[in-house]
């Protein structure tokens, strides 16, 4: 598939995920906008995934860990035909499946249980230290939101990766530089990531997370060591009033701006 | 009738626990064990020194421990967790609840040296509100074998188990209780012996002792129930039912704080179905002081005679009612 062709997709999904936003009266869209690039990259160009048997035990393992944006997945999930587009509107209805964070044990592709954060790295890897020992091929990708770093179990997790030995795994970080009340730099400033990551002895690569012929390449790069892509977003992208604004993190637009974001993402389909 | 057969030798139930998991190892490449630097503490030692590859050890951090053992399940693998009860359900609380027992990963997870086995370190090192802790979750079997022979059967039970499970060990020894080839089954009391005055409910180190505080009272011609309940989640809801309309008093002991274990949970079902006086034995509510495990449970009333005399009391409320 073409970065054009990824770039088409990431737009059905961002007006899918914002349609259920709207509709559901709730959702993280800032969060979700920042990272449908990087879930549709994964989804629809480098996971080897099979949506008729979600639970192959070849399977590329990825992991949600901001399971805030579970809409986001849910809409990549449904896209890729893990589940039925239409249930997509049952999002956070009563005894939906489909709440606001993902469980494993009702949709299928989802790994594990997640929304507590600082949750999704360490079980990453575990399924990538469990690929070493059985000998599998899979490989482990998990998505951390960048605030989301703050939580101290990453950074155990981290280590052990290192410890491991574990070339296998991929942690993407959505430095969308916002959390849920303010910027990262004004709350617990983590960034730069890079060095912090180089010094436990991951490799990094830094790249424009809402680009395709970044996000591509980088998500299919191998090498000795545990692989940390640290991809730069904009928080609320594709939609010109949200963006960058720490308001987005979970607010839903009104039936006005619901109209021009909507007419932002069609305009280049 | 009711003669106890209880051995003197005393059996530390982490050899039964690694000795049932090397032998399940050495047939199930499946198995792995997972720990926090406590390979000494859990005698994983031998097990180390077979499958090395096979010890996953991720150092002193805890909520990554139970989280890579998610994962591991995941790809695949079957962890067993074996740490210090007190940093295995404390430190790592939110992960059993989310990547474990939510996430239905199916891990074991070993809390070693649970209660007040670490006595003397005091109460950071104490476990006494792990049942607690670990019985409010969904989908979580918590389990407290009271000798190394139910330890053994339960390990055995674990590992063929489709599910999470918490299993709570102790390093003090304690003596055989229940008999050879004794099977284990999930949420099913043992009769250790028979009476209708009370009974007596326990689990793990206090097993042995009520099962001593039995014999004091049949000296006095007082013939009590005595119940071995291993398992504090799923509760034998039957055996309690039949306990209070049997002997219409239900007196329970526990190395746990008297808030939200094994008593609390006993009495949940006593007030719902069958209301009779009960009094529940166990660490009252403190932060406990310096002293070993065996030496605490005597100060907090949970000596053979210390639970004998609360038995009796208990007898005289019942009587009292009647």
């Amino acid at each position: 598939m073409q970065p054009n062709d990824l770039d088409g997709i990431a737009r059905q999904i961002r007006l899918r995920d914002l349609q259920a936003v709207y509709e559901a009266g709730a959702g993280h869209i800032g969060g979700e906008m920042s990272a449908i690039d990087i879930l549709t990259a994964l989804y629809f160009q480098v996971l080897r995934v099979w949506p008729e048997q979600p639970k192959h035990p070849d399977r590329d393992r990825f992991v949600l860990s901001k399971g805030h944006v579970a809409l986001a997945l849910y809409v990549t999930l449904a896209k890729r035909g893990f589940l039925p587009e239409e249930e997509i509107s049952t999002f956070l209805k009563p005894h939906s499946r489909l709440n606001g964070h993902p469980n494993c044990n009702k949709v299928p592709g989802v790994e594990t249980n997640t929304g507590p954060l600082g949750h999704g790295l360490p079980v990453a890897v575990g399924m990538a230290k469990a690929a070493k020992l059985t000998g599998s091929g899979y490989h482990t990708y998990v998505l951390t939101g960048d605030g989301e770093m703050q939580e101290g179990s990453n950074w155990e997790a981290i280590s052990s990766a290192a410890q491991f030995n574990l070339d296998n795994l991929t942690l993407i970080i959505d430095h969308n530089r916002f959390q849920q009340g303010a910027s990262l730099k004004d709350t617990n400033n983590l960034a730069p990531f890079p060095s912090k990551l180089e010094a436990f002895g991951w490799e990094v690569t830094e790249i424009d997370g809402n680009a395709m012929n970044e996000i591509v390449p980088a998500l299919q790069h191998r090498t000795t060591r545990p692989h940390c892509i640290v991809a730069h977003t904009n928080k609320g992208h594709g939609i010109s009033f949200m963006q960058d604004t720490v308001d987005w993190h979970h607010k839903v637009p009104n039936a006005e701006q619901y109209k021009i974001a909507v007419a932002e993402l069609s305009e280049v389909l | 009738m009711n003669a106890v057969t209880t051995s003197p030798k005393l059996h530390d139930c982490r050899d039964a626990f690694v000795s049932v998991l090397e032998r399940l190892a050495a047939d199930n490449s499946k198995i792995v064990a997972v720990c926090n630097d406590s390979v000494g503490s859990s005698k994983l030692g031998g097990f180390k020194a077979k499958w090395p590859e096979r010890l996953v050890n991720v150092g002193i951090a805890e909520q990554n421990m139970v989280g890579v053992s998610a994962g591991l399940a995941n790809g695949g693998l079957l962890p067993f967790v074996c740490a210090a009860s007190c940093f295995l359900t404390g430190r790592s609380l939110e992960q059993v609840k989310a990547d474990i027992a939510y996430s239905n990963a199916n891990v074991k997870l070993i809390g070693i040296s649970s209660g007040m086995a670490y006595g003397e370190l005091g109460p950071t090192h104490h476990s006494i509100e792990d049942f607690a802790w670990m019985r409010v979750l969904p989908n979580l079997p918590v389990i407290a074998p009271c000798d190394s022979i139910e330890t053994a059967a339960a390990v055995e039970w674990a590992a063929q188990y489709d599910g999470p499970v918490f299993l709570r060990l102790s390093r003090v020894g304690v003596p055989d209780l229940l008999p050879p080839g004794h099977k284990f089954e999930l949420g099913k009391a043992n009769l250790l012996r028979d009476g209708d005055a009370l009974t007596l409910i326990a689990n793990g180190t206090l097993s042995h002792r009520v099962m001593k505080a039995a014999d004091l009272l049949a000296a006095e011609g007082i013939e009590v129930r005595v119940l071995n309940m291993a398992t504090v989640r799923p509760m034998d809801v039957e055996a309690i039912i039949a306990a209070a309309g049997d002997t219409g008093a239900i007196l329970t002991a526990e190395e746990h704080s008297t808030f939200g274990g094994l008593g609390s949970a006993i009495a949940e079902v006593v007030v719902a179905e069958a209301p009779v006086p009960m009094k529940i034995l166990g660490v009252p509510g403190i932060f406990a002081p310096t002293g070993s495990a065996e030496a605490l449970l005597d100060e907090f009333g949970m000596s053979p005679d210390g639970i004998a005399s609360a038995a009796k009391a208990l007898i005289a409320r019942k009587s009292a009612r009647n």
